[in-house]
């Protein structure tokens, strides 16, 4: 026997317990499709992921798969500078002096207090009312070159919506920040005392401290809460369809309205942040045990 | 003895945590190449006062001078004394995210400014003294504690200090790597290094030592020449303690 492997083997509770799971499962589906009366339909479905432009002459995305991708664009994009909220807002947190700590403190117990929801409504207001005509993003979409316009696309999005885009980003990255911040603090504190003070007794400067004892330590602790709470800032940037950021929610609410085929577009779009949750979830997990396998 | 310069001079240092008074009045002169035995019961101030020689711990009270400079509020040359202070904990305290080698080479390539190549040798060199040359290329984590102990003393060793401070340096360990870390610790006095050890190992005390002071309730009780302090200790204190720790 491999140690420290738990041997796939099946006992009789775990027979039992999945025999109940599998009963629940019929029963709801036996309730849904005989009680509820309710008639699948999952034809429309495959049109509102890719549709045949005949103009193009190729498959393009529709509604769905374009809110799939602003989904994972906003999330790529907002990463960013929520981990650079969190790890500077962190790194506040755990200093000497008195402003950096109290500033710091206000960003995060702000923001944890106040419901997401309620937070982005009243975020928005003051980006799209002040913040984005301050960065003259409209403007520079506007007056971008063809050539610099196809690279900001690639980035950002179709053109119309990169303000649009832009604001959610914003909003996601204040948002996640702020719990990032909290992490990085957690992995910044774990760090005992005695590493610093075994880096000052060699004589390292209090910079040099930091940067080769105390940083480097707090990174390897810190990247798989991060990492966990990447994915769930995936599955938050659902909440800013309600400040009509076009992904993945938002574009799955229009197409499950124009369709009436509520469940199923509900579902499918399920189904589509599942995929990509996991599959970030497994790329994670695997760099992990590749760090730790070049640990020792 | 009173021939050699004095390294360190301990004037009348005082301390307190809060309320608490941890230091009374505390007076030790540490000459050159001499070595210093501190013992005395748990809580008796033994660790805050050398800790205290290279400022993890401020006094309050007295002066605490090193190679003529005092450690004061203002002193600004902070990082140049602890360098030349090299200080072994008695968890080790070595870099985790370090190999050993690199653990060495940390201090004499960011503060003494020296190449990667030179820091090398000088390491593998120290390495070499504390034997665990073999160990060069290990991270911490997979050496036995006293293993890690010699790698953290090689660490120190590795800047050149002037003096050396040792708090309960084998406390943590079993007596097979006690005694690996008490040999080490025998070839450095040999060497000639100042030494200053927090210790209760008394018979390193008895045949390294020039002198051994007892410390309680935060002042040195007596501070004498191990024969004298083992053999006729003037103060009950030091006689209970002596016969408590000899017991066992
Ligand atoms: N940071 C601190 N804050 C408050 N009290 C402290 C602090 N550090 C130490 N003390 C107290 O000061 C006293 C002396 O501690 P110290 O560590 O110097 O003793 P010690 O002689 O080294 O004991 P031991 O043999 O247990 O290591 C103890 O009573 C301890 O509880
Ligand atoms: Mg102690």
């Amino acid at each position: 026997m491999i140690p420290g492997r738990n041997r796939a083997r099946l006992g009789w509770i775990d027979a039992a317990v999945l025999t109940a799971a599998l009963a629940a499962v019929a029963y709801v589906v036996y309730r849904v499709d005989s009680v509820l009366e309710y008639r699948w339909d999952w034809s429309v479905i495959p049109h509102f992921l890719y549709r045949w432009d005949d103009e193009a002459q190729r498959w393009i995305p529709n509604l769905l798969m374009r809110g799939f991708f602003t989904t994972i664009r906003l999330a790529l994009l907002s990463l960013i500078p929520a981990a650079l909220f969190g790890a500077v807002f962190g790194v506040m947190r755990t200093a000497g002096r008195l402003l950096p700590r109290l500033l710091s403190r206000t960003y995060v117990e702000l923001i944890r207090n106040i419901p997401p929801l309620v937070f982005i409504f009243i975020f928005y207001f003051f980006i799209s009312s002040q913040i984005m005509p301050l960065l003259g993003v409209e403007d520079l979409v506007r007056g971008a070159s063809p050539a610099r316009l196809r690279s900001l696309e690639l980035v950002f999005g179709p053109a119309s919506l990169i303000p649009n885009v832009i604001s959610g980003v914003i909003c996601l990255a204040m948002f996640q920040g702020a719990y990032m911040t909290e992490i990085v603090r957690a992995g910044i504190q774990s760090i005992p005392g005695t590493q610093t003070e075994a880096g000052l007794s060699i004589g390292l400067s209090r910079w040099q401290l930091w940067r080769r004892v105390i940083l480097p330590q707090a990174i390897r602790r810190v990247i798989p809460p991060l990492a966990g709470q990447f994915i769930t800032l995936v599955k938050d940037s659902s909440i800013l369809s309600l400040i009509s950021i076009q992904e993945l929610s938002f574009l799955a609410m229009e197409t499950a309205v124009s369709t009436t085929r509520v469940f199923e577009v509900w579902i499918t779009v399920a189904g589509l942040y599942f995929c990509l949750c996991y599959f970030l979830s497994l790329a994670f997990d695997r760099l992990e045990k590749r760090a730790a396998m070049a640990r020792t | 003895m009173t021939s050699r310069a004095t390294l360190i001079q301990i004037e009348g240092v005082s301390k307190w945590f809060g309320d608490f008074q941890v230091l009374r009045n505390v007076n030790l002169q540490v000459a050159e190449r001499e070595r210093i035995v501190i013992c005395g019961p748990s809580g008796s101030g033994k660790s805050t006062l050398i800790r205290c020689i290279n400022r993890l711990e401020e006094h309050q009270e007295g002066r605490i001078v090193f190679a003529g400079r005092e450690l004061g509020p203002d002193a600004t040359d902070l990082a140049q004394v602890r360098r030349e202070i090299g200080m072994v904990f008695q968890e080790f305290n070595l870099f985790p995210h370090l190999t050993v080698l690199e653990n060495c080479m940390l201090g004499p390539t960011r503060v003494l400014g020296m190449t990667a190549a030179e820091a090398r040798d000088r390491a593998l060199e120290f390495l070499n003294r504390v034997r665990i040359p073999e160990q060069a290329g290990k991270h911490p984590g997979q050496l036995s504690g006293g293993q890690q102990q010699r790698a953290a003393i090689a660490r120190s060793l590795c800047m050149q200090p002037r003096v050396m401070l040792f708090d309960e340096p084998t406390s943590a360990l079993d007596p097979v790597m006690i005694k690996e870390v008490l040999d080490v610790m025998n070839d450095l006095a040999e060497s000639g290094m100042t030494m200053i050890v927090v210790t209760h190992e008394m018979g390193f005390a008895r045949t390294v030592a020039d002198r051994v002071a007892f410390m309680d309730e935060g002042s040195i009780v007596e501070c004498l020449p191990p024969k004298q302090f083992f053999s006729n200790p003037s103060d009950e204190r030091t006689k209970l303690f002596l016969s408590q720790i000899l017991s066992h």
